[in-house]
């Protein structure tokens, strides 16, 4: 997994509640086996004014001039500023690899869903949560002023704003060093194989019917 | 001490470690794979040279991606036009063959979404953890199992050391008491629910759903609520053990062999949250208040009673609230004011892992006997959850029921729940359907969906446009009942 300890970004905002991981990424690009190339269709459907499909080439497709990504000022960003309830829906990770693929390092919102947001720190993006008051601001700094950037300092849990004002965030231990390191979590949990062992044969003797097929 | 809650068991029974930062390693009973979530955890696993733990908890079956009619389907995975679903297919199989994991492949009379065939071959058992890289997942804690979607990274997780990381969730019961009305289904139950807490009043928590409304449920109904506790937020559902979980269970191939019968009903029994268990939320409804339910918006929570109107926006809570309704309005051409039931629709669809089974057909079949799809319905599709749930349901007749008033009858998968494989909405087409997920795009593009239950479905498709099933013949229907059940 990528390493995340300090980014300084663009934020672009996005000012939609309850944004779900089926307009985060459309099925149709879910058919892919491979874990790369999202990008191009994250937010398909708003991003373009026309149907995308599967290895389409995207650089002549008409894009819509009034979502955020599009506009001028919002290019390169990389801290993405959400609404209330942002990943709502399916379990596919498709929607963090699409993020982290066009560019995005953290996502700062009110709340999150519970499995896009497990799924995006296990692919290197930061999420932080804020209260609505706090986004609320964010919302109209990164709106009025061009060029705005975010400091996010992960090994402090800090954001620092372009005048210098401090925020401080929550994460949690095991999800912070986990980024901190860029460690795989299969490897952890393979150190605890013994532990996995014997808890699988007591639990094979109290309920030996969990280890049968059928037969 | 306090009481344990159902899932405060279930979470002990399976606790392998807790750490010092919280997070605890939580083994895995059951694993379900399918053809979409699971390629770049087999890849992961090949690039670092492990091994699938244990074997025998995986159970796979493709399901997004497969072709409902029967001239495809006859063709096996050849019959997959699409070139790129049809790799993703061809890929579960081979990495099936491979890692040595079942698979019911295209085919198979046992295929069909993975949500309905666990249940259905009793591989979802009470006391059970169960996973699957799918978020509808939470379907199987109707069982008293500890059930939820995960992730991909998850999936490769699961299969190389049979464990999650996981966090405790903390606990919120819902109670609904009383009888339903006729007419009104356990899909009315959760759109009521979602309704009344919204699409994150879940987050963080396992619901568990009670009352007496719930013990009335077949297991088939129970399915269906917990099915949408994610469209609540919540990741987990669950439902207590009792009689019908038990029944339903009985002779399934994979539940326990006579051997060991007795014993794991009675450990099951043990699966019910104790009488002084505390919640740490609780929400109670009234079943006999519970109206058969029509989402109007682009989110479950933005729902309403058949006989209701479209809101206003600016009636519609905070600043947020408001622009979500108004964006869901314009994008589902709805006005406020408008009445549900003048919501003319262009298709039908009768399927997805909310309501696919047996019991969905049947209701579904009651209402069409003798009817005719409107004119004005481009399609109405009628697509049963697993190929065993088609043949128990041409058994009793229902496909006959089906064809004869218009609909089409198709062969097992997720279909136009999230219109993976060629079944989808065309841009700007309303849509009842039985399915889960009312989001913008998600059956076709520029699709609009309308949530219901199954009975609600097919009452509309006869109407062409939304109807108050009590007032379309569920009386009659109830009559029918038992002609239905000998057709």
């Amino acid at each position: 997994m990528r390493q995340f300890d300090r980014h300084q970004g663009l934020v672009a905002p996005m000012d939609r509640a309850n944004v779900d991981t089926d307009l985060i990424i459309p099925k149709q690009f879910l058919k892919s086996i491979k874990r790369t190339g999202f990008g191009p269709n994250l937010f398909d459907e708003l991003r373009y004014l026309d149907e995308g499909y599967p290895g389409q080439d995207v650089a002549n497709r008409p894009l819509n001039p009034d979502f955020v990504l599009n506009q001028t000022r919002y290019q390169g960003a990389s801290v993405l500023l959400a609404r209330r309830n942002f990943g709502c829906g399916s379990s596919r990770e498709h929607a963090p690899w699409a993020l982290e693929d066009f560019g995005f390092r953290v996502i700062i919102a009110p709340s999150f869903a519970d499995i896009f947001f497990n799924n995006a720190f296990k692919n290197g993006l930061l999420l932080i949560t804020f209260d609505e008051a706090t986004v609320d601001r964010l919302f109209r700094e990164a709106e009025a002023e061009e060029g705005y950037r975010l400091d996010v300092d992960l090994e402090k849990q800090q954001v620092t704003t372009p005048s210098g004002e401090v925020l401080t965030f929550e994460v949690d231990s095991f999800r912070k060093h986990c980024l901190l390191e860029g460690l795989d979590d299969i490897g952890l949990t393979l150190k605890d194989a013994d532990a996995i062992d014997d808890f699988e044969k007591r639990h094979r003797q109290a309920r030996p019917w969990l280890f049968r097929q059928a037969g | 001490m306090a009481g344990q809650t159902l899932y405060d068991k279930l979470w002990s029974r399976h606790l392998v470690k807790e750490r010092d930062d919280g997070t605890a390693l939580i083994y895995i009973d059951r694993h379900l794979l399918h053809e979409v979530t699971s390629p770049q955890a087999f890849e992961g696993l090949r690039l670092a040279g492990r091994k699938p733990w244990r074997l025998d908890t995986n159970l796979a079956t493709p399901d997004h991606n497969v072709p409902t009619t029967l001239k495809e389907r006859a063709e096996g995975n050849a019959g997959i036009v699409d070139p790129v679903s049809r790799i993703q297919v061809e890929t579960l199989d081979d990495n099936c063959t491979s890692f040595g994991i079942e698979e019911f492949r295209i085919n198979d009379a046992r295929q069909g979404i993975v949500h309905v065939v666990g249940p259905e071959q009793g591989a979802t058992q009470p006391g059970m953890t169960v996973v699957c890289g799918d978020s509808h997942t939470a379907t199987h804690g109707a069982f008293g199992a500890l059930a939820h979607g995960i992730g991909t990274s998850e999936v490769e997780h699961v299969l190389a050391t049979q464990c999650l990381i996981q966090r405790k969730m903390k606990n919120m019961q819902v109670r609904v008491e009383g009888e339903l009305g006729l007419g009104v289904t356990a899909k009315d139950i959760v759109l009521a629910v979602i309704g009344k807490i919204g699409t994150a009043g879940g987050t963080g928590y396992a619901i568990e759903f009670a009352g007496s409304a719930i013990r009335d449920l077949s297991m088939e109904g129970r399915m269906t609520i917990c099915n949408m506790a994610i469209e609540a937020g919540a990741r987990v559902g669950l439902v207590a053990v009792d009689e019908t979980t038990v029944e339903y269970l009985r002779r399934r191939p994979f539940a326990p062999s006579e051997e060991y019968w007795d014993a794991a009903v009675a450990d099951w029994r043990e699966l019910v949250s104790d009488d002084d268990a505390p919640f740490d939320k609780v929400v109670e409804l009234d079943a006999a208040e519970i109206e058969p339910q029509v989402t109007w918006g682009t989110s479950p929570e933005m729902v309403a009673g058949v006989g209701a109107q479209v809101p206003d926006p600016a009636a519609a809570g905070d600043e947020t609230v408001q622009r979500g309704v108004s964006r869901a309005l314009e994008y589902m051409g709805l006005h406020a004011g408008q009445q549900i039931t003048d919501i003319q629709l262009d298709k039908v669809f009768i399927g997805s892992c909310t309501n696919s089974r047996i019991e969905d057909l049947r209701e579904a079949a009651k209402v069409a006997k003798g009817r005719k799809v409107a004119d004005s319905i481009q399609l109405a599709m009628v697509v049963p959850g697993s190929g065993l749930v088609k043949r128990q349901a041409e058994e009793e007749g229902l496909d006959k029921i089906f064809l004869e008033a218009g609909f089409e009858w198709r062969e097992p998968g997720c279909s136009m729940c999230l219109a993976m494989n060629a079944d989808k909405l065309g841009t700007g087409e309303h849509c009842a359907s039985t399915s889960n997920r009312n989001f913008e795009g998600r059956q076709g593009y520029g699709g609009r969906t309308h949530l219901v239950s199954p009975a609600m479905a097919a009452a509309a498709a006869i109407a062409g446009h939304f109807v108050d099933v009590r007032d379309f013949g569920a009386e009659r229907a109830a009559n029918d009942d038992s002609q239905v059940q000998e057709a």
